[in-house]
């Protein structure tokens, strides 16, 4: 595969700042929702709205992913009563949420509408559920199926089992380094009103925890919830005509893979994922390097996808993954804060976008945690991270990176700076 | 004409104008294991595919090659999402490097064949026996029928090489 054509990072300098996250909106996070993918998507929608001050004439594009397990666009507009320039619905799950803000940027570039709503609703647990239990577990085998489920691996855990035992392997990284993701997220979860998991856990609750697929303990998989998220994007010439300071847009990469993606463990190392080719669009287009960034949504499906990606874009050395989320670099407070919503293993599971939708917050420096309110809506921070039910707003936040995971083969990201 | 079968109470189907894996798995149910060989540069592809994926060509020879490898990474699979695996967990799922064109045509490329671990006989692997199998065990490939003229192929410890001690999860 040495013929792979690299990214043309040259180019694309001139849309970096162009483009913003002005209204980000969600459901609550449960298991059993009761309502439909419609209900909730528009609940979600109508929140983002209210969040950036917007009437349904406001938005005129409308952009959705998921895995055939969700309402269409036209149905929720046409219940808001916004009138669509521009609407798609994409086939996809994880790793979408920053592959389409690009797609947004682009359309707006073209001309083609002016304020894009990205939004993903889905019953993950009390619908399909996205551990693929019930009716796809049981369906015939064929087509590529037929390398894959015939052999009991399926799962999204049993599919990415052989890249992470392999770098424990590679690099001797081990079960309590791993375990360590799960704690601080679920420290920072127990700072968030709204995570379904808000109960704090130690490295020996993980380890003790029962297997699903080797080496995955239950603890180091994420939740299954059900709920919608949404966020809007516009140019940054109508971004200041909103509530809050816009979270500015420096950067996006859309599911990059790695060589081989038909079957991506042909070529290895199997231990390296996507964000290895990734980092070469994502940081040259914004003129930053990991250094520069404040905070990361590092996608975390599993503890391992954290430690993976983080590793991958720079974060620390190749193989060097489990001591970078171990040392508390990336707890609220450290130097380099993840997930500080609780993310996938703790708030709730919407395939990336909670993750975008918090780091928005973190650099309004209006995270929505139990600190007193100052009564025009806003809070004051302690900045004290110390027990549950504290602060959870981080000092400083100026630049953030989302690393968005689809597989091992395939992720997206994107860097935001503060407005 | 399509190919079905059935594994572990699995249907399998191998739909008609899946021209690459009818072929694939036809040979399997002869009991030879053959991958596609580019004819014009040579190097063989797993999955089986439609282009060769180091120079686009479409003409191939169906090539047979050894069932021999070894355990490139694993996973160990202790609560089972398909019904048919709920009464074999642990199964171990095993990413196994062929010996065929290892470290080609790149160091970090290998041909990787999916199967799970089974007995002699081609029955999954009970518990003592997964325990013995991890990352550096050498395998054998059994192939095992599933409908006329059908077969998947499968690994098992290979008993005639010197084996490793393997490198397994440090947690049993």
């Amino acid at each position: 595969m040495s013929q792979q054509v690299e990214a043309d990072v040259s180019t694309g300098h001139y849309l970096r700042d162009k483009y913003a996250i002005v209204g980000v909106g969600e459901t609550t996070y449960t298991r059993g929702s009761g309502r439909t993918t419609r209900a909730l998507g528009t609940w979600a929608i109508r929140n983002a709205m209210q969040d950036a001050g917007m009437q349904p004439s406001d938005i005129d594009g409308m952009l959705s992913y998921s895995n055939n397990d969700s309402t269409p666009s036209p149905m929720l507009a046409g219940d808001l009563g916004i009138r669509l320039n521009f609407y798609m619905d994409v086939y996809g799950g994880g790793s979408s949420t920053e592959a389409l803000i690009g797609i947004a940027i682009g359309v707006i570039e073209a001309g083609m509408c002016k304020t894009v709503a990205i939004f993903r609703a889905m019953n993950g647990f009390s619908q399909v559920r996205i551990g693929g239990t019930g009716a796809r577990a049981a369906a015939p085998v064929s087509g590529d199926g037929l390398h894959a489920r015939t052999y009991g691996w399926m799962s999204a855990g049993q599919s990415f089992s052989q890249s992470f035992m392999r770098h424990m392997y590679d690099y001797g990284t081990t079960p309590e380094q791993l375990a360590m993701v799960k704690v601080i997220h679920s420290e920072h979860a127990s700072n968030n009103p709204k995570a379904y998991y808000k109960d704090r856990v130690s490295v020996d609750d993980v380890l003790n925890s029962r297997f699903i697929v080797k080496p995955l303990h239950l603890l180091d998989c994420c939740v299954e919830t059900d709920n919608a998220t949404c966020i809007i994007i516009t140019s940054a010439d109508r971004a200041y005509d909103w509530k809050h300071t816009p979270a500015r847009i420096l950067s996006v990469v859309g599911r990059c893979c790695k060589p081989r993606i038909d079957m991506h463990y042909q070529h290895g190392p199997i231990s390296t994922v996507a964000g290895h080719y990734a980092k070469d669009i994502l940081f040259p287009n914004a003129g930053l390097g990991p250094e520069d960034i404040d905070m990361t949504g590092a996608y975390d499906a599993f503890t391992f996808t954290t430690m993976l990606q983080l590793e991958d874009y720079g974060f620390c050395a190749k193989g060097e993954g489990g001591q970078y989320v171990s040392d508390g670099t990336m707890r609220l407070g450290g130097r380099r804060p993840n997930n500080t919503s609780g993310g996938h293993l703790c708030e709730g599971y919407t395939h990336g976008m909670n993750m975008v939708i918090e780091n928005v917050r973190q650099l309004r420096g209006e995270i929505d945690d139990s600190c007193p309110e100052t009564g025009d809506g806003k809070r004051t921070h302690t900045y004290d991270y110390s027990t549950p039910g504290g602060c959870r707003q981080a000092k400083d936040v100026n630049v953030t990176a989302n690393l968005g995971w689809a597989m091992p083969g395939t992720g997206s990201a994107m860097i935001m700076r503060k407005g | 004409m399509s190919l079905t079968g059935e594994y572990l109470g699995m249907p399998l189907a191998v739909d008609d104008l899946d021209l690459e894996n009818l072929e694939y798995f036809r040979a399997c149910g002869r009991g030879e294991f053959r991958l596609q060989r580019c004819k014009n540069c040579g190097l063989l592809r797993y999955p089986p595919g439609t282009a060769c994926p180091w120079c686009t060509n479409l003409e191939f020879d169906w090539t047979p090659v050894e069932g021999k490898g070894t355990v490139h990474s694993y996973g160990e699979v202790h609560q089972a999402i398909q019904p048919s695996f709920r009464a074999h967990t642990p199964y171990q799922v095993l990413l196994v490097d062929l010996d065929t064109q290892k470290g080609q045509p790149s160091p970090d490329e290998a041909i990787r064949v999916i199967g799970n671990l089974v007995t002699p006989d081609g029955e999954l692997a009970p518990p003592e026996l997964v325990k013995r199998c991890g990352i550096g065990s050498h395998v054998r490939m059994i192939l095992v029928p599933v409908g006329e003229g059908f077969a998947i192929p499968q690994w098992t410890l290979d008993e005639d090489a010197e084996q490793p001690e393997p490198w397994r999860y440090p947690q049993e």
